[in-house]
């Protein structure tokens, strides 16, 4: 087998290795909750914690097919607008009189149609996703405003309503959690478990080596786009019941805030690292922070300050967290054996 | 008495995380002489080059200049000192002329600061006159041959006043021509009193230029000698630690029926017309000279570029065009040129780029099976001989000769009917490259066809059953192995006919 020079007295890497950015996350996020509990009225109540999770939820539907996005190297900012044209329809077949058991069907079809447009301009026409999908953000928006005007549709069926915005008894946990779960676990299967989802490390680390393996790379690159805009307008339903609202600009500027969350989770901006644990840490701690922040009267704007600089730190803390493993790991090596 | 060497190194160390790369090296580079380092890929050459030119801080030993200990905290300290390191590529602005490449950033100045052209040209005219080379310090850096990049980057490294002057594998991606005109310029540089130390996995090489020659074998000092005596064999005895298997071992193997059949295959501007068999226990070598396409058309048979003309048949069975995975499910494999680019993703284990090429046989119920993915990529590992730490170590820890190791792993794990190598000997060292070769003959052996592209003709005549050459893209000629020289393949390679 390997016949390589190793000293036995070299102290094994197993430590410097544990310490990873997604692992960083959690543990601040834990951190987080522990202190939000103990320090912030009002914050451990099952109301409050389900206020916490229902408003996180849009962010963190959406960050499940970001993340995968991110890792192949690809972004897609159109999300919110997606979500926001979905509304739209929404409301708008609900006053043409149509059946919310068809309206919904054809609400995810839609948003597969958004994510094939952005895809195909990816693929095909080998256009960034990011200038891309800048354009569809305001062309899809612009839709939606056309679609709808400035009205805003409330009156969807209550057992819809209900079920968007209620809880389970007296629990923390919204209704809506529950399919949540679901999807992150199929989320994370594919990303970690499948064929799939490795070759999606492959094609953000090195996308010519992935192609020179037979991976399928403009196929893979479609589908996850396709999954993003039916991910955005499963969003875009959630959000209209979940407010009880169906306006055109509903979910402004959300895209911001799930690429934040999926970068402070560990999410390599430049593809090919990461994993979808870190992305939802990342979207959670982003939530609870927000929620521990209104609760301690902390006004809007400094909020935004707040967001911002975690942004920056954790563009950051995975370089630092990798050199201090890097020096630890020169600094271990240059020790005297004894 | 000689006078103290210019630059030396005793007792030198240097271990990363559990791997010792350097063990107690010593080495002396005098004014006037050229040195050569000699060593396989894992060796310890790069770590010794890094650690001579400051971007290395060794474990221990030491470090003495004109004969005084010298320690350097970075490259610059080694630069000040007169070190200068040329690499195999260099890094120049293309944009820029050569004059403002070598004084880029340090440009003689004028008033406000505006930058004195006449002063620039002047100085770099001077340092190519000391080189004795005739190049024009306006001409713009593109363009420019590898060979003359590499003597504008002496010249860069002249005019900082370096006394020594470290090549690593400078000639690897260099012709013959080119190679005796950046000779030329390291004698010249020689005479007039530099200390030169010279890297090349060309042992011709080291014996055309060098007095001395310093032999590293797993981060060891094997031996510092005159290079007067020596022979080849001795070298390579001394890098491999064992008498090297003949090179070139390509026995001779029952040709069975057509694997690989392709038939006027063309892709606009690039290749045309091209037609041609592999059968079944054959090499066949594809020469030609850089560029003549013949990379290109590797790429079109494996579908990683699209062809305009033309079929591709592997046993029988028709190819798409432009689709890698039915190629691969067709029993095609290709080991590209570029390891870095096309063969591996750097960042990622060894295990998992060797699991690359298996995403569709290591599955359980549409799941990755770790298990057996690990024990696939083990087995091609052992197998190949990879020299690693731990197979989840990621691929870009290893020796360039251990990578290309790993590429082949990769691509022998899908037991492919069709093998298409490219340049899979390029800046590997001798005692890998003969495994390469005997890997490629026992594949051959067990019926693969094997088609292999290579710009290292005694490769080509040792190894292949038959020789194809192409030329500007067409292909002109297929020599029979009892026919194949040298001189008919270069005739051929260069569009004189043979």
């Amino acid at each position: 087998m390997a016949d390589f020079k190793a000293d036995p007295k070299a102290p094994r890497l197993t430590l410097t290795r544990a310490v990873r950015w997604d692992t960083v996350v959690g543990a601040l996020l834990v951190v987080l909750l522990l202190m939000s509990f103990s320090f912030v009225d009002g914050f451990g109540n099952a109301l409050n914690l389900s206020f916490l999770i229902g408003n996180t939820l849009p962010i963190a539907l959406i960050a499940l097919p970001m993340t995968l996005l991110v890792v192949s190297g690809e972004i897609d900012l159109s999300v919110a607008s997606t979500a926001g044209l979905s509304g739209a329809v929404m409301g708008a077949l609900w006053n043409a009189g149509m059946a919310i058991e068809t309206i919904i069907p054809l609400v995810l079809l839609l948003g597969v149609l958004c994510g094939l447009v952005n895809g195909l301009l990816v693929t095909r026409l080998g256009l960034p996703s990011l200038a891309v999908t800048i354009g569809t953000m305001a062309a899809y928006r612009g839709i939606a405003q056309i679609v709808l005007g400035s009205d805003a549709v409330t009156d969807f069926p209550s057992q819809y309503l209900d079920f968007a915005a209620g809880r389970i008894g007296d629990t923390f946990l919204p209704y809506a959690f529950l399919p949540f779960l679901a999807l992150l676990a199929i989320a994370v299967l594919v990303l970690h478990a499948t064929p799939f989802g490795r070759s999606l490390f492959a094609i953000g680390a090195n996308e010519e080596a992935a192609r020179f393996a037979g991976v399928r790379v403009k196929r893979h690159k479609l589908w996850l786009f396709v999954a993003t805009g039916l991910m955005a307008a499963l969003t875009g339903i959630f959000w209209a019941l979940h407010y009880a609202s169906a306006r055109y600009d509903n979910a402004t500027g959300l895209e911001l805030s799930v690429v934040a969350a999926v970068l402070l989770g560990g999410i390599d901006f430049d593809g090919g690292k990461g994993t979808l644990g870190g992305a939802i840490a990342g979207v959670f701690l982003l939530g609870a922070l927000q929620n521990a922040m209104s609760l301690l009267n902390v006004s809007a704007q400094s909020q935004i300050v707040v967001t911002g600089v975690l942004l920056v730190v954790s563009v950051l803390g995975p370089r630092v967290a990798r050199q201090i493993a890097v020096a630890r790991a020169g600094r271990r090596a240059a020790a005297p054996a004894r | 008495m000689r006078e103290p060497p210019v630059l030396a190194v005793q007792g030198l160390s240097k271990s990363f995380g559990a791997v010792r790369a350097l063990h107690d090296v010593s080495l002396e580079l005098y004014a006037g002489e050229a040195h050569a380092l000699a060593g396989e890929n894992g060796a310890g050459k790069s770590t010794l080059i890094k650690t001579l030119a400051g971007v290395h801080r060794p474990d221990a030993g030491e470090l003495t200049l004109d004969g005084s200990p010298v320690v350097f905290h970075g490259p610059g300290d080694a630069r000040d000192a007169g070190v200068a390191v040329i690499y195999q590529e260099p890094t120049l602005f293309p944009d820029l002329s050569v004059a403002e490449n070598i004084f880029m950033g340090r440009q003689p100045r004028r008033s406000l600061g505006r930058v004195d052209h006449k002063a620039v040209h002047a100085a770099a005219d001077a340092l190519f006159k000391r080189l004795a080379v005739d190049l024009d310090p306006e001409q713009p850096a593109r363009g420019l041959s590898i060979a003359d990049q590499q003597i504008v980057e002496i010249a860069k490294a002249l005019s900082f006043d370096a006394r020594v002057l470290i090549m690593d594998e400078p000639t690897a991606a260099l012709t013959g021509s080119e190679v005796a005109r950046l000779f030329g310029v390291v004698r010249t540089l020689r005479e007039q009193g530099a200390a030169v130390l010279f890297i090349s996995h060309r042992l011709e090489e080291i014996f055309e230029l060098c007095q001395r020659v310093t032999t590293l074998r797993d981060g060891g000092l094997i031996a510092s000698e005159p290079l007067e005596g020596l022979t080849e064999d001795d070298l390579v005895r001394r890098m491999v630690g064992r008498d090297l298997d003949e090179l070139y071992p390509k026995q001779d193997t029952e040709v069975g029926e057509v694997a690989l059949s392709v038939r006027r295959l063309t892709r606009e501007g690039v290749f045309t017309d091209v037609s041609f068999d592999v059968r079944r226990g054959e090499i066949v070598g594809l020469a030609g000279l850089v560029g003549a396409g013949r990379s290109e058309v590797a790429r079109a048979v494996f579908g990683v570029d699209r062809w305009d003309a033309g079929t591709v048949e592997v046993q029988g069975k028709a190819l798409l065009n432009g689709a890698p995975s039915t190629a691969m499910a067709a029993g095609l494999a290709l080991v590209p040129e570029d390891r870095r680019a096309q063969g591996l993703v750097m960042d990622m284990s060894i295990e998992r780029n060797i699991g690359l090429t298996g995403l569709r046989t290591t599955v359980r119920a549409g799941l990755m099976d770790r298990g057996a993915e690990r024990s696939r990529s083990l087995d091609w590992a052992v197998r190949l001989q990879v020299k690693y730490a731990r197979i989840a170590d990621a691929v870009g820890t290893l020796s360039g000769g251990n990578q290309q190791k790993v590429v082949l792993a990769k691509w022998l794990a899908t037991k492919p009917q069709v093998l298409i190598v490219d340049e899979p000997t390029r800046g590997i060292d001798v005692g890998t490259k003969a495994e390469v070769h005997r890997l490629l003959s026992e594949l051959a052996a067990e019926g693969v066809a094997v088609l292999m592209i290579s710009s290292d003709l005694p490769e080509i005549l040792g190894m292949a059953d038959r020789v194809l050459v192409m030329h500007e893209g067409r292909l002109t000629a297929e020599i029979p192995r009892a026919r194949a020289t040298e001189e008919s393949v270069m005739a051929a390679a260069t569009g004189r006919t043979a």
